[in-house]
């Protein structure tokens, strides 16, 4: 969570700021590609590199209004959605276990290190060997980077629960399975949350790196392929799609976590009586 | 259990507890061959200088800690593990957090399996007595610390616990809200007559509340040094009863015998300071 120091006029002067920007960099980026400023072989080989702007809308637009990028971009949230949903479940479950459960832990403890450690995108050649070029090797890879995140917070989570806490809620005469429910995992679960924007952008990567290495659909797929025919235009339109939608995401991410951590103390927050 | 009919709500007999440090090197020993004992509607004060182990005695009590010697009775009988008569108050902020004020009074019922709408109806009425009503769905941190020790207080109450174990409950609180919430932790108890054990540092809180306090040596090796029945009239007024002169004399006489502690333990923290 940032915290943003709107400037003088508030935030519907800090939007119009925002929109200038844009504009501004769209706008250096057609004169850049553009034979007005720039004399026309500097334009091309820009064109070349960086692609041009008016193309790369209308790619976007003609995906869009055609309808063929639906699929595609389907298959990437699928697959993007599973990887979350699957690792975040097994984050949950390993971390809580091996939090609770010192000699677990003990025992697990370089290998966890050594996994993480690891560059795991490397894994994805081995899961298109193991689970074909279809949505489960993506969701392999991408459970493989949300894991962590998740594991680490949930054991994080457990080991910081507050000792007065749990003697609180022993005294009122939980049993140890009602400490893990109504202890252990509410305080679990906040940590997973707070970690929330890190393991659905990682999902994301995963989807998409998986498809970029080798795939038959997907957003990746189309960029891989348009790199292939060096239709630069259409691999910037796809960058385009993704980082639209990857922000959408992030706006979903932030509006579930306001809703279930309504509990957690925010900084300056004043309540009418 | 001789004389008495009923035995005491909470015996402790020859209590010692020893630390050892984590190197396993340093031992300390926080408590030595201790008996207290708080009959059945007592309502006794433990006081002593901070850091002298009196937390320690209360988690005996509770349970939550084993002693490395001696035993711990509960109406007689020996106790093993949680002491599930008592109702603990803690100095700190013991509420979970991710649960509003309603559902942290319901949470001991749950425990129990009692059905939601029954706990919740409950809890309401508790919520009303400790003067939270309107406050249900309000989270711990949406509370001042003054309301947060409502709710605690009763979390812990609406479990009917024949033995109210409290460790400085209200020492984090302001002087005025203090007074306040002892008033009306008098109120209750007048209502049921508990048994309390309540741990302060504080000598006028005690005096004030109690029927009887008894004065703790300063640590390591703490032990009792002292014990004063506490003869004044109640109904109790925590503020105005600090006037009369027979407060000011038992003060007096039970300042008498913690001055030295508090000026050991003063030295001690000094020279640990020094050390560390």
């Amino acid at each position: 969570m940032s915290v943003r120091t709107a400037p003088a006029g508030g935030r519907g002067r800090l939007l119009v700021y925002h929109a200038l920007l844009l504009a501004a960099v769209f706008g250096a980026w057609w004169l850049m590609t553009e034979p007005l400023l720039v004399s026309e072989e500097f334009a091309k080989k820009m064109a070349f590199f960086f692609g041009r702007p008016v193309q790369v809308v209308v790619v976007v637009w003609q995906w869009f209004s055609g309808g063929k990028i639906y699929p595609h971009l389907a298959i990437t949230l699928w697959e993007t959605l599973l990887a979350f949903a699957i690792g975040s479940v097994l984050g949950l479950v390993v971390g809580l276990w091996l939090a609770l459960s010192p000699t677990a832990s003990a025992l697990a403890d370089p290998y966890i290190k050594a996994l993480n450690a690891m560059p795991r995108v490397i894994l994805a050649p081995i899961f298109a060997v193991w689970f074909g070029l279809g949505v489960l090797s993506k969701v392999a890879l991408g459970v493989t980077l949300v894991f962590f995140i998740v594991f680490f917070n949930v054991y994080q989570g457990v080991k910081e629960v507050s000792p007065v806490v749990l003697a609180n809620a022993r005294m009122l005469g939980a049993s140890r399975r009602q400490l893990l429910r109504y202890v252990y995992l509410p305080s679990a679960t906040a940590w997973v949350f707070s970690s929330l924007h890190t393991s659905v952008g990682m999902a994301f990567v995963g989807a998409v790196v998986g498809e970029y290495l080798g795939s038959a659909k997907g957003v990746g797929y189309l960029i891989l392929q348009a790199e292939g025919v060096f239709d630069i235009n259409t691999v910037f339109a796809g960058i385009l799609v993704l980082t639209v939608f990857a922000l959408l995401l992030d706006s979903i991410v932030t509006r579930v976590e306001a809703r279930l951590l309504v509990w957690r103390p925010r900084q300056a927050e004043t309540e009418s009586m | 259990m001789g004389d008495a009919a009923a035995p005491p709500a909470i015996a402790l007999e020859d209590i010692t507890c020893t630390f050892v440090s984590r190197g396993g090197v340093g031992r300390y020993t926080a408590v030595a061959a201790t008996s207290l004992a708080v009959q059945p509607g007592e309502f006794v004060a433990v006081v002593g200088p901070t850091g002298c182990g009196k937390s320690t005695l209360l988690n005996v009590a509770a349970g939550l800690l084993a002693p490395s010697s001696g035993r711990v009775l509960v109406h007689g009988r020996p106790i093993d593990g949680i002491n599930a008569r008592a109702g603990y108050m803690f100095q700190t902020d013991a509420l979970m957090p991710w649960r509003n004020a309603i559902d942290n009074v319901t949470a001991g019922l749950e425990f129990r399996g009692v059905p939601r709408g029954e706990a919740r109806v409950k809890a309401q009425a508790w919520l009303d007595r400790v003067g939270l009503g309107g406050f249900e769905d309000r989270y711990p941190h949406q509370l001042s610390g003054g309301m947060r020790k409502r709710v605690s207080l009763a979390q812990m109450l609406i479990l009917d616990p024949e033995l109210l174990l409290m460790d400085e409950p209200f020492s984090a609180l302001d002087v005025q809200t203090r007074s306040l919430m002892e008033n009306e932790l008098l109120d209750l108890w007048s209502a049921n007559r508990k048994s309390v054990m309540f741990i302060t540092h504080d000598l006028e809180e005690a005096i004030a509340l109690s029927d009887r306090v008894v004065v703790l040596s300063a640590g390591p090796a703490t032990r009792p040094i002292g014990e004063f029945a506490v003869d004044l009239p109640r109904p109790r007024d925590v503020a105005e009863i600090r006037m009369t002169p027979r407060f000011v004399a038992l003060h007096e006489a039970i300042w008498r015998v913690l001055r030295d502690e508090v000026l050991k333990g003063y030295e001690q923290g000094k020279r640990k300071a020094a050390t560390a």
